[in-house]
This record gives structure tokens, C-alpha cells and sequence, in this order.
């Protein structure tokens, strides 16, 4: 604890017994009660106070630096992030052959190991940031006039275009854990959700904009069924939504694959399993020009978060879903309809894992129903919901960086040769942290924050 | 099922006409009568062969297709019928597995007769093996399943388990050539997601159900990456795993039907058998078991009597890791190299089992080998050209078990302290 608080401003100690109380206040404060605290730890800080910079800014500011390594929000995010980075190289290090026969000379010269492994980590992780952010070369080019402005912007767009479903699926997750439904079944109802949608983008004949809404409505739908029944079946029988949802999200793929080889659905001039395209009609249009991928998902997306923390913080709804999740038995007692809630819930969260599906084929990912249409959404779902601390904006957050890895992943595959897989890796370890703060906090000394544990904890058992 | 709804205290209190079996009975005599009726119809005149061999020759039992289809619907309705008459509860599941039985036969008399000239024949050794291959990560699993639950941890990385043994099976395997160093690799691999999965929901209290779905995703990753890093380049030094050859148990192979389809498997098969009866036995005989099953269903209590919660937890869900691991490598160590994500959602179904099953050793068993009949009957069904599309087979483990947790087939009832963390004090 007294090296991790170094970098605050070391300043004269001219009264060690008022900063001693002086710091005991603070903690006081920070921690809320919840670690006794610590004096020596606190003196180490260094942000002294002197009688001269008794003034606002001075406590603004040391508030502010022994708050950032506390185990609060951010910072075990941003730790959770850096472990998961840290493991990812050992796993891209471990994995080269190349770099690995260095080390078995390691003893005679160190330094062949560590440049090896430094090149190679960095190479990758260098691809994942152009990836995802901006490249500097394209920057440059721009800046010179040998480029143009889109590959500047392409990185963002990618982000963007991986983003926008991962909003909608991690916001289906969010409202049913809020709910305090655990809905697995995410995957199962964009997958249906996707199928409605890819179906009445090429099945009905209707003019541009009308055919687009209709579309996006029906991929809400499916998403909708799909989350109704393990609504339903909760609410009358009890049955646990954890198991009723894997289960429903089998058979949502085992559909897919059926319907995609069925007349009228499989593309006519193709032998593989894959349906007709999506007419233009009912396409997402894209927002930069069509070299670049965003499209207007991402606009519905925003749309939805904000319309999710809406119907959480403000309507009956929100409220009597809120109650249920603290205390089914407290919300019943109150004169709610617990089970209806379920139902609705379930519904709501499935009409929103519908929409996100619905992006899979209406938006710049693809066009036609194949068996892989839906990729992971519904179980990265999970883990942005978990990310993003199941609050709608914190989704919305949790879903760029999502977005923003795979994204960027692409580009470690392409130019660095580093497994796509790796990003896999680092999003669950990142989760794995973030459920588990007191790890993180141990690991970097942490001082103890409120509302560091996460507050997703359903242990309500099958 | 911790949930009390409105209608299980209704039934607590007045059992009146519907129980259980009389619902089961209604629906058994609907089914089976609509099995008589339609497969019937749809059954051609010709013979449905079953043959106890692997191919069209050897002994055999024929069936007129209409007649069977039909006869058989009626025995699943009979079935059906005398549930609905009110017999006695242990009748249950006797009947039950007669009403199932009856339909499925009738089914099978429907696709079998009707199956192109020259293949109406059913051979029975093949579909009784190709269950058992199927059912062995099932079995596994649903085992590993069973170890967690019954200590009260919910354990839904069974897939990560499995493709972690899978995969370090087979890397360990082939960079030693060893199948029974492979072997112990695959249950260290497994217990590895274990470890995870335990150290985090019973040290640092994650909910063991995002634990769980986090940890496949992991598993998911890591055997993914290193599977295109260093599997897919250099094949011969990582991914050509040794076998396990199959293993002919003197005379009981020589038995007809069993024997071959049976008794002549691999190490896998032998092991999956046993491990049932063991853990079965030390679960409700042994001093473990009272103790596992106490902890799972009130830990409070356990702990008040001096056992040792956290401990026990620890060790059985390390225990589950090693069956699982072990089910990854029937895979990698018998039949396939390794493939990335190899196990394509068996260690859901293995859950699945595991719940259809009741949470017990014999009924995940049971479950098992059903959804691997499943399983089997969708290949063989595509190898005759039946209409019926082979999508809707592979939805039937799913189904049927959101059907038993939805308490139509019965109540399901989970450890009353699976998934809930214990805190001491």
C-alpha cells in the first residue's frame, strides 16, 4: 500500500499529527466504515497538508487520489482489464514456438527471451489497438494527402459495428438479472429473433423504410416468444429460467438449422446451408458512406439504452421489475404480481435480444440466414451485462470495449497471426475479475471501496 | 426450485384427482393413442426387421409395419391407461418406461417399414453402440454434475470441463505418446476449470452460474487459441493423440447383442459404467455421501454437526472437475484428434441429463443413454432417408427436459442448498 500511493504529490511534512487525523477523516469518508483504517498506510500517501493549501482544490484533489486506488468501479475495471492484457501475453508468449525456444537459453542470454517476447506481445497487442481505435499510419496518410479520411475512421467503425449487438443482447441480460431473472437465454432469443427478421426481410414485398421497421419489429417478436416462454414457465410452474433457457437456446439453433434448407428459405443458386439475402429494402443503411460498416444499429442501440434506463428509473414498471428482483416476497406482499412481472420481463428482455439478432442480418454483418448467423452475441451478452454492472449506460460502456476487442481482434489475426481466440480469453478473464473484486483488490492492494462488489449476485439456487 | 409457487402449496394441501401419475397417464393414453392412429397410417405394409447384428443378416425379429406401429401405440396407451386407473405410486415408473417404450417402438415400426426397398431393417447392435458412444460425455458429465450439485454448487462449466480434458488430453497425450499419461493430463485438465469454478464461488463467492457460463467461455478461448497456435501448425507434435484400443471383455463379449455392442469397448465405456455404481454406492452408503448430500441440502446443519462445508465443497467440485475431464478425453483419446470447440454444447446436454436425471447417478445414467439414443436415431434415420428432419430429433433432449423442470413429467427437485454460497457465522 505505501509504494501503489507514491505517485501522489510528495509534499514538505511539517505537522504529522494533524495529517494523521486529517487522513483518518478522509478514509473515514472514502471507505464508508468499511475497513478500519489505516493510519500508517495513510501517512505514506504523502499529500501532506500544510496550512497553506488548506484550500478546496487541495482536498478535491487528494480525495481524488486516494479514491482512484480504492476498489471502486472504475479502477477494478480498468485493473481487470490490465490483469487480463498481462495473462493474454504469457498465453501469446507460451504459445510461440519461436519465442518459447529462446527461453530454454534464457540463463545464458536473458535478453534474446525478453526482446522476442516483448516484439511478439507487443506486435499483437500494437494490431489490437490499430484495430480498434485508429492507426497512425492512416493518420498520417490522411494528414499528407496520400489517404483518404475513411481508413482513419475505419477502426471506429468496425468497433461500432461490433458494439451495436452486444448492446442489445447485454441490455436483454441487464433488465432480466434487475429483474432478478438470470436470462441465459439471450443467444436462444436473438437467434429466433434473427430468424423472424431475416424472413421478413426477404419474404414480404414492401416499400424501403416500412420494410425496415416491419423487419426489426419481427426480429423483436421472435426475441419476445423466446423470452416469454421461460417467463411463463416460471411464473406457473417454478421452473428454473437458468435451465429452461440453455435448453430453449438448443433448440433456437436447431431451428435455425432447419429453416434455413427449407424451399422458399435457402438460396435457390446455392448448395451450402444458407438462405436468401435480405432485400435492400430492409437493410440498416450505413452512416459513413458504404466503405465503411456502421450502420444505423448503432443510433437504435444508443436509442435503446437510454430507453431501458428510462423504463428501469422512471416508470411503474421499472419500479414494480426492481422490487421483484430485490424481494420477490416483499413485491408480492407490496400487491405486485410477481409472476406477471416475470412474464414481462422476460418478454421485454427478449424483445431486445431479438433486436440485437435482428442486427446480425439487417445490419453490415451479413445478409442470409446461416447456421453461424448469431455468433457468440447471447453469451457475450452475459458478460457485457456483467461488465457494464447491469446498469443500461454501463452496458452501453461494457459493449465498445466488447466491440472494441473484437474489432480489434480481426486485425491481430490478420497481421499479427494472433488467434481471434485470444480475445475470447481476455473477455472472460476480464470478467472473471471484475466478479471477483476482492481478487483484484488483493492482488493490488486495494483500499476497500463501497459498491465494489458486484451486484449481480443471484445464489438463489436452481 | 426454490421458488414456492401458488400451486405447490395447493397441492400440498389438497392432493385431490390430478396427482402426478394420473397427468402422466392422461398424456401417456393421448400420445399413445395418437401413435397408434398416425404412425399406423403412415406405416407401409411391408416388414420392419430389427436384426441383432450390425448389418441386414443374422438373427432378427420382423414386424408388419402397420400392425406394429399400431399394436405397440396401444401398449403405450394401456400403459397410459392404468397410471390414469390410480395404481400405486412404485408402478410408476414402470409403466412410465413402458408407455415410453411403446410410442418409441411404434415410431420406429412407422420409419423402418417405411425406409426404401432393401433397408427395412434396423440393425440393433449398431444403434445400441452408437447410444453408448454417444451417452459417454453425457454420462460423464451428467457424473460430474452430480458431484458438484449434491455438495450444493451449481456447476453449468461441465462443457468447459469437457473441452479442457478433451484438449489437454490430447496435447498431453501426443507430446508423450502415452494414452494413460494423456489420461491423467485430461483429469488435471478438467480439474484446472474446477479449481476456477471452486476458488471463485466458494473462496470469493461469485455466483456459480456466471462462474459457471464465464468459465465455458474461458475454456472456450484458451483451447481455442492454443488449438489454431500450436495444434493447427505443427499436427504431428501436438494433435495426434494415442488410443485407447477397444478392450473385448472375454466371454460377456460373446454375448448376442449385449456383448458386441457392449462389451467390447473401450477403457471409457468400462469407466463411465463403474463410476456410476461407485459413486451411486458411496453417495447413499458411504459416511461421504451422508455428508456430500447433507452439505447440499442444508450446510447449516452439516457445519453444526462438525463437518467441514467449504472443505467438502472443495473437494468433491475438484473431484467433479477430474470425471468431466476424464468424459472430454473419450473424445480425444479413443476417436478424434482435437477440433476447436469439439464438444459442441454436450456439456449442456450432460446438464441436461443431469436435471432429467434427477440429480442422481442411475437416473443421469438413464437420461443419458436416452439423449444418446437420440442422438442415434437421428443418424440412423438420415442414413434411410426418413422425412423426418433430423433437427427435430436433436431438439428432444432440450425438450424433454424443459418439460421435466416445467414439473409436467413429474416435480424435479434440485439440492436444496445448490447454488447458495456458505458463509460461516
Amino acid at each position: 500500500m505505501t509504494d501503489v500511493n507514491a505517485p501522489g504529490a510528495p509534499a514538505p511534512r511539517s505537522n504529522p499529527d494533524r495529517e494523521h487525523t486529517e487522513a483518518e477523516h478522509t478514509d473515514r469518508a472514502g471507505v464508508a466504515g468499511d475497513d478500519a483504517p489505516e493510519p500508517a498506510a495513510a501517512r505514506a500517501s504523502g499529500d501532506t497538508p500544510t496550512p497553506a493549501d488548506q484550500d478546496g482544490t487541495a482536498t478535491l484533489l487528494r480525495l481524488f487520489v486516494r479514491n482512484l486506488w480504492s476498489a471502486n468501479t472504475v479502477t477494478v475495471t480498468v485493473l481487470a482489464v490490465v490483469l487480463a492484457l498481462v495473462i493474454g501475453a504469457v498465453l501469446i508468449i507460451v504459445s510461440d514456438p519461436d519465442v518459447l525456444a529462446t527461453f530454454g537459453y534464457f540463463a545464458a542470454r536473458p535478453s534474446d527471451a525478453l526482446t522476442s517476447s516483448w516484439a511478439v506481445v507487443s506486435d499483437a497487442y500494437a494490431n489490437l489497438f490499430k484495430g480498434a481505435v485508429v492507426d497512425p499510419a492512416a493518420v498520417r496518410a490522411w494528414a499528407d494527402g496520400t489517404g483518404g479520411w475513411q481508413p482513419v475512421f475505419a477502426p471506429i467503425s468496425e468497433t461500432l459495428t461490433y458494439t451495436t449487438p452486444l448492446v442489445f443482447t447485454g441490455l436483454a441480460v441487464s433488465l432480466a438479472f434487475r429483474g432478478g431473472l438470470f436470462n441465459i437465454g439471450a443467444q436462444g432469443q436473438a437467434t429466433i429473433g434473427v430468424i423472424l427478421a431475416a424472413l421478413a426481410g426477404f419474404l414480404l414485398p414492401l416499400p424501403p423504410v416500412v420494410h425496415l421497421v416491419v423487419a426489426l419489429l419481427a426480429g423483436a417478436l421472435g426475441g419476445a416468444i423466446w423470452g416469454f416462454v421461460p417467463g411463463f414457465l416460471k411464473a406457473r410452474t417454478g421452473a428454473h429460467e437458468v435451465i429452461s433457457t440453455i435448453m430453449l437456446n438448443y433448440v433456437a439453433v436447431y431451428f435455425l438449422t432447419w429453416i434455413i434448407v427449407q424451399d422458399g428459405v435457402h438460396a435457390p443458386d446455392r448448395t451450402d446451408a444458407i438462405s436468401r439475402s435480405v432485400d435492400g429494402s430492409a437493410q440498416l443503411p450505413r452512416l459513413l458512406g458504404s466503405d465503411l460498416r456502421v450502420h444505423l444499429g448503432i443510433v437504435l442501440a444508443v436509442a435503446a439504452t437510454w430507453a431501458v434506463s428510462w423504463l428501469l428509473d422512471r416508470s411503474t414498471f421499472g419500479f414494480e421489475l426492481r422490487a421483484v428482483g430485490a424481494n420477490p416476497d416483499a413485491a408480492r406482499t407490496a400487491g405486485i404480481s410477481v409472476g406477471r412481472t416475470y412474464v414481462l420481463v422476460m418478454v421485454v428482455a427478449g424483445a431486445l435480444a431479438g433486436l440485437g439478432g435482428s442486427n446480425m442480418v439487417l445490419g453490415s454483418t451479413a445478409s442470409a440466414l446461416t447456421p453461424l448467423v448469431v455468433a457468440q452475441i447471447g453469451f457475450d451478452g452475459i458478460l457485457v451485462a456483467l461488465l457494464g454492472r447491469v446498469k443500461p449506460w454501463g452496458v452501453a460502456l461494457a459493449a465498445l470495449l466488447f466491440g472494441a476487442l473484437q474489432a480489434g481482434g480481426n486485425r491481430m489475426q490478420s497481421y499479427a497471426s494472433v488467434s481471434l481466440e485470444l480475445v475470447t480469453v481476455l473477455q472472460a478473464l476480464i470478467v472473471i475479475f471484475i466478479a471477483a473484486p476482492a481478487l483484484v483488490k488483493a492482488i493490488f492492494g486495494l483500499r476497500a471501496a463501497r459498491a465494489a462488489r458486484l451486484q449481480t449476485s443471484m445464489a438463489k439456487g436452481w | 426450485m426454490s421458488t414456492v409457487t401458488v400451486d405447490d402449496v395447493a397441492v400440498a394441501v389438497r392432493p385431490g384427482f390430478w396427482t402426478r401419475e394420473r397427468r402422466v397417464g392422461a398424456g401417456a393414453v393421448l400420445l399413445g393413442v395418437v401413435a397408434a392412429a398416425l404412425f399406423g397410417s403412415l406405416a407401409t405394409g411391408a416388414d420392419a426387421r430389427f436384426t441383432f447384428s450390425e448389418d441386414a443378416g443374422g438373427a432378427s425379429v420382423a414386424v408388419n409395419g402397420t400392425l406394429g406401429a399400431v399394436l405397440f401405440g396401444l401398449v403405450a396407451a394401456a400403459a397410459g391407461a392404468a397410471l390414469l386407473a390410480g395404481l400405486r405410486a412404485r408402478w410408476f415408473i414402470p409403466l412410465l418406461g413402458v408407455a415410453v417404450v411403446g410410442v418409441v417402438l411404434s415410431f420406429l415400426c412407422w420409419q423402418v417399414s417405411a425406409a426404401p426397398a432393401g433397408q427395412n431393417f434396423m440393425p440393433l447392435v449398431n444403434i445400441v453402440r452408437g447410444t453408448f458412444i454417444l451417452a459417454l460425455p453425457l454420462i460423464f458429465g451428467a457424473l460430474a454434475g452430480v458431484l458438484c450439485e449434491r455438495s450444493g454448487v451449481v456447476n453449468v462449466a461441465i462443457e468447459g470441463q469437457l473441452l479442457m480434458g478433451a484438449f489437454c488430453g490430447a496435447l498431453v497425450g501426443t507430446m508423450t505418446a502415452n494414452a494413460w499419461v494423456g489420461l491423467v493430463a485430461a483429469a488435471l485438465g478438467g480439474a484446472l476449470i474446477s479449481l476456477l469454478l471452486a476458488v471463485f464461488t466458494i473462496r470469493y463467492l461469485v455466483d456459480q452460474v456466471v462462474m459457471g457460463i464465464v468459465l465455458n467461455l474461458f475454456a472456450l478461448g484458451l483451447t481455442g487459441f492454443l488449438y489454431e497456435r500450436l495444434m493447427q501448425p505443427e499436427a504431428a507434435r501436438y494433435n495426434q493423440p494415442p488410443r485407447f484400443e477397444a478392450w473385448p471383455i472375454p466371454l460377456l463379449s460373446d454375448l448376442p447383442l449385449l456383448g458386441p455392442a457392449l462389451f467390447s469397448g473401450n477403457i471409457f465405456l468400462y469407466l463411465a459404467l463403474v463410476l456410476v455404481v461407485v459413486i451411486h454406492v458411496a453417495l447413499f452408503r458411504t459416511r461421504w455421501g451422508l455428508r456430500t448430500r447433507s452439505v447440499g441440502e442444508h450446510p447449516t446443519a452439516a457445519d453444526t454437526l462438525g463437518v467441514k462445508v467449504l472443505a467438502l465443497r472443495y473437494r468433491n467440485v475438484l473431484l467433479a472437475g477430474m470425471v468431466a475431464g476424464v468424459g472430454g478425453a473419450s473424445y480425444t483419446l479413443a476417436l478424434y484428434t482435437f477440433t476447436k470447440n469439439m464438444i459442441g454444447g454436450k456439456g449442456f446436454i450432460a446438464l441436461a441429463a443431469l436435471i432429467f436425471g434427477r440429480w442422481s447417478p442411475t437416473g443421469a445414467l438413464l437420461a443419458a443413454l436416452f439423449f444418446g439414443f437420440a442422438d442415434q436415431l437421428a443418424t440412423y434415420l438420415s442414413a434411410i432417408n426418413s422425412n423426418i428432419p433430423s433437427e427435430f430429433l436433436a431438439m428432444l433432449p432440450y425438450l424433454a427436459t424443459l418439460l421435466a423442470v416445467a414439473g409436467l413429467v413429474g416435480k424435479v427437485r434440485a439440492p436444496a442448498a445448490d447454488g447458495k454460497p456458505y458463509v460461516k457465522g
